[in-house]
């Protein structure tokens, strides 16, 4: 049994590791810490922690102003609050070029039974579309943990996604390299490109879908952006179909910038699994990701129809963990 | 201090209003009325109480000041000649193509300029996290925001002001340019402002107020603002478009290219014979 952790507990435990090498860094939080996994921190570095309250747009200016002093904050607030602070990232930290690192946890339906109100599923637009915004979505709990300490080496305004929920744990500890996508599973048919939690499902599809004969390859896009195009053209020479998933509405997001990245050398079409211009809702997770297709049964399903296989062919495939 | 520093801070303001007015002539656009509002505020922050070294901008004991009404650039660009950041021919440039003198500051491209502002509410927040920042790192930068009165209809204000109560951050200086208007007409007639002092007050800063054109007024107030045990809030109570006499207190100046009859009339005003 793989285990299960969570990604904001890396990023919790990566600060406290991060903190005794780096005498720079400070970590503020806008009234989630208890959920962020900041409170860690403040309760070995208290005076390195600032808990700016309700207050994202102050939350996004302070750090801001504590980057300009030289030193290296880490501003932290669920996936969905990020809307609400967009200009002031936009402006104080990307137009400035700002050395800020925000951290959001909850990404995608994790908020689960809080609802579509508190269901972070437009950030990753919303970042994609400031210029030289880096983008990181690590996909397990030891990728996660080495993404904290390549935000810190990085220079200049960064976004890192992160989870709720325990998921699998599917990588080694080898360093988060930034700007790279990563080949996990070779293959000649589909290719799944997926970043962040759901590439453990984008694996257990391959799997299913292996046994249905289809040969499919797995992308974990753990840098957004910049997107690591060539390893994508690689990755996808031989397939007839490039699937992206995504725990994320379908417009702007992993699915947008594939195709933006592909579009001169298009080798076949991008399409892509997501919210379908659709907000989020309350129930529990799996049951949530099982009702947008987000999930291992909902991947294979929907590559299967795509290839034409009858799904009652290949049902005892799927139903089969 | 001011490269003319022999000549009085009234002297050093006329000549920045001309400064500015030429400028914006130059550029066929530009904020006019916003600019020539805070003109003896920066002219007595750059005059005597700002730290900083114009042959070492990024001097690490400076005192930082954040711009927040951004739109006000032309005065700023205006001071920071007289500082000797550069030199006043590239005034001209303002909003040209390839100047380092933005539309609105820029930090990165022109000496002088530490923080880039322009999206109004935003600059306090930036205020405060430096006075944090510094205080951090136990080092004794002064922090000073300058806003405007219309820009303190955002929220993200008072967010900052509360924090940085909270955060007991001092010495942290905000001055509003209280010219009583903003781009649609006065503040007080779309969203009424009110007693700006008492409600910094009620958020825990000390508040005065002074008349924002008198050196005499600001004195005492600065001095005030920069001996208290708390963050400091100076409403300058000013006119938009001071100094030139169809500009004052008219709300089509907050941004309106200047013609040349206009240009030739408002420096008449400004320029003394023996300049």
């Amino acid at each position: 049994m793989t285990k299960l952790k969570a990604t904001r507990d890396a990023y919790g435990q990566a600060l406290l590791d991060l903190a005794a090498q780096q005498n720079d860094l400070v970590v503020l939080d806008a009234d989630l810490s208890r959920s962020t996994r900041t409170d860690w921190f403040q309760k070995k570095y208290p005076q390195r922690f600032f808990n700016i309250g309700i207050a994202e747009q102050n939350l996004v200016g302070i750090a801001t102003g504590l980057a300009l002093t030289g030193l290296l904050p880490f501003a932290t607030t669920y996936a969905i609050f990020i809307g609400r602070a967009f200009d002031q990232i936009r402006q104080a930290v990307g137009f400035q070029r700002a050395n800020v690192k925000i951290v959001a946890t909850h990404a995608g339906l994790a908020a689960s039974h809080d609802g579509g109100s508190h269901q972070g599923t437009e950030d990753v637009a919303l970042m994609r579309a400031i210029p030289g915004m880096t983008i990181l979505s690590p996909c397990d709990y030891n990728s996660a943990y080495q993404a904290v300490f390549a935000a810190a080496k990085h220079q200049g305004p960064l976004y890192l996604r992160l989870q709720k929920e325990p998921t699998p744990v599917i990588t080694g500890k080898e360093e988060f390299e930034i700007g790279r996508c990563y080949l996990l599973r070779g293959g000649s048919d589909v290719a799944l490109v997926a970043h962040g939690t759901l590439v453990a499902e984008a694996l257990q599809a391959a799997e299913r879908l292996e046994r249905a004969g289809l040969s499919a390859a797995v992308v974990d896009a753990r840098t957004i952006k910049p997107l690591d195009t060539e390893t994508l053209l690689h990755a996808t020479r031989h397939v007839q179909r490039i699937v992206t998933i995504e725990e994320h509405n379908i417009t702007g997001g992993l699915r947008d910038a594939v195709a933006a990245a592909l579009r001169l050398n298009p080798p076949v079409r991008v399409e892509g699994i997501g919210l379908e211009d659709t907000f989020g809702e309350s129930g529990n997770w799996a049951e949530l990701r099982a009702k947008f297709g987000l999930d291992a049964s909902g991947i294979a399903s929907y590559v299967l129809q795509r290839f034409g296989i009858p799904l009652q062919k290949a049902a005892s495939v799927l139903n089969r963990s | 201090m001011l490269q003319r520093a022999s000549l009085s801070l009234e002297e050093n303001a006329r000549r920045i209003r001309a400064d500015i007015l030429s400028s914006i002539y130059h550029a066929q656009t530009g904020h006019a009325g916003s600019s020539l509002s805070i003109v003896e505020i920066l002219t007595y922050l750059y005059s005597v109480v700002l730290k900083y070294d114009p042959q070492n901008p990024a001097w690490c004991d400076r005192d930082w000041l954040v711009f927040s009404k951004g739109h006000g650039a032309p005065a700023l660009y205006a001071v920071l000649a007289a500082a000797g950041f550069f030199d006043a021919s590239e005034l001209m440039t303002l909003r040209q193509l390839g100047t380092r003198l933005q539309g609105h500051p820029k930090a990165g491209l022109l000496p002088g300029i530490d923080v880039s502002t322009g999206s109004l509410g935003q600059g306090l927040s930036i205020a405060v996290g430096l006075a944090l920042g510094f205080r951090h790192r136990s080092r004794h930068n002064r922090v000073f925001c300058i806003l405007g009165d219309g820009e303190m209809q955002e929220g993200q204000n008072w967010e900052a002001m509360m924090a940085a109560t909270s955060l007991r951050l001092n010495p942290l200086i905000a001055i509003v340019d209280r010219n009583g208007l903003q781009n649609d007409g006065q503040t007080e007639e779309i969203i009424r402002l009110g007693d700006l002092v008492e409600k910094a007050q009620a958020f825990g800063w000390y508040a005065e107020s002074c008349d924002g054109h008198n050196f005499e007024s600001i004195t005492s107030a600065f001095n005030r603002a920069l001996t208290a045990d708390r963050p400091a809030f100076l409403v300058a109570n000013t006119v938009k478009g001071k100094g030139v006499s169809f500009m004052e207190g008219v709300v089509h100046w907050h941004h309106h290219p200047i013609n040349e009859e206009q240009y030739a009339q408002a420096m008449a005003e400004l320029v003394k014979v023996h300049d």
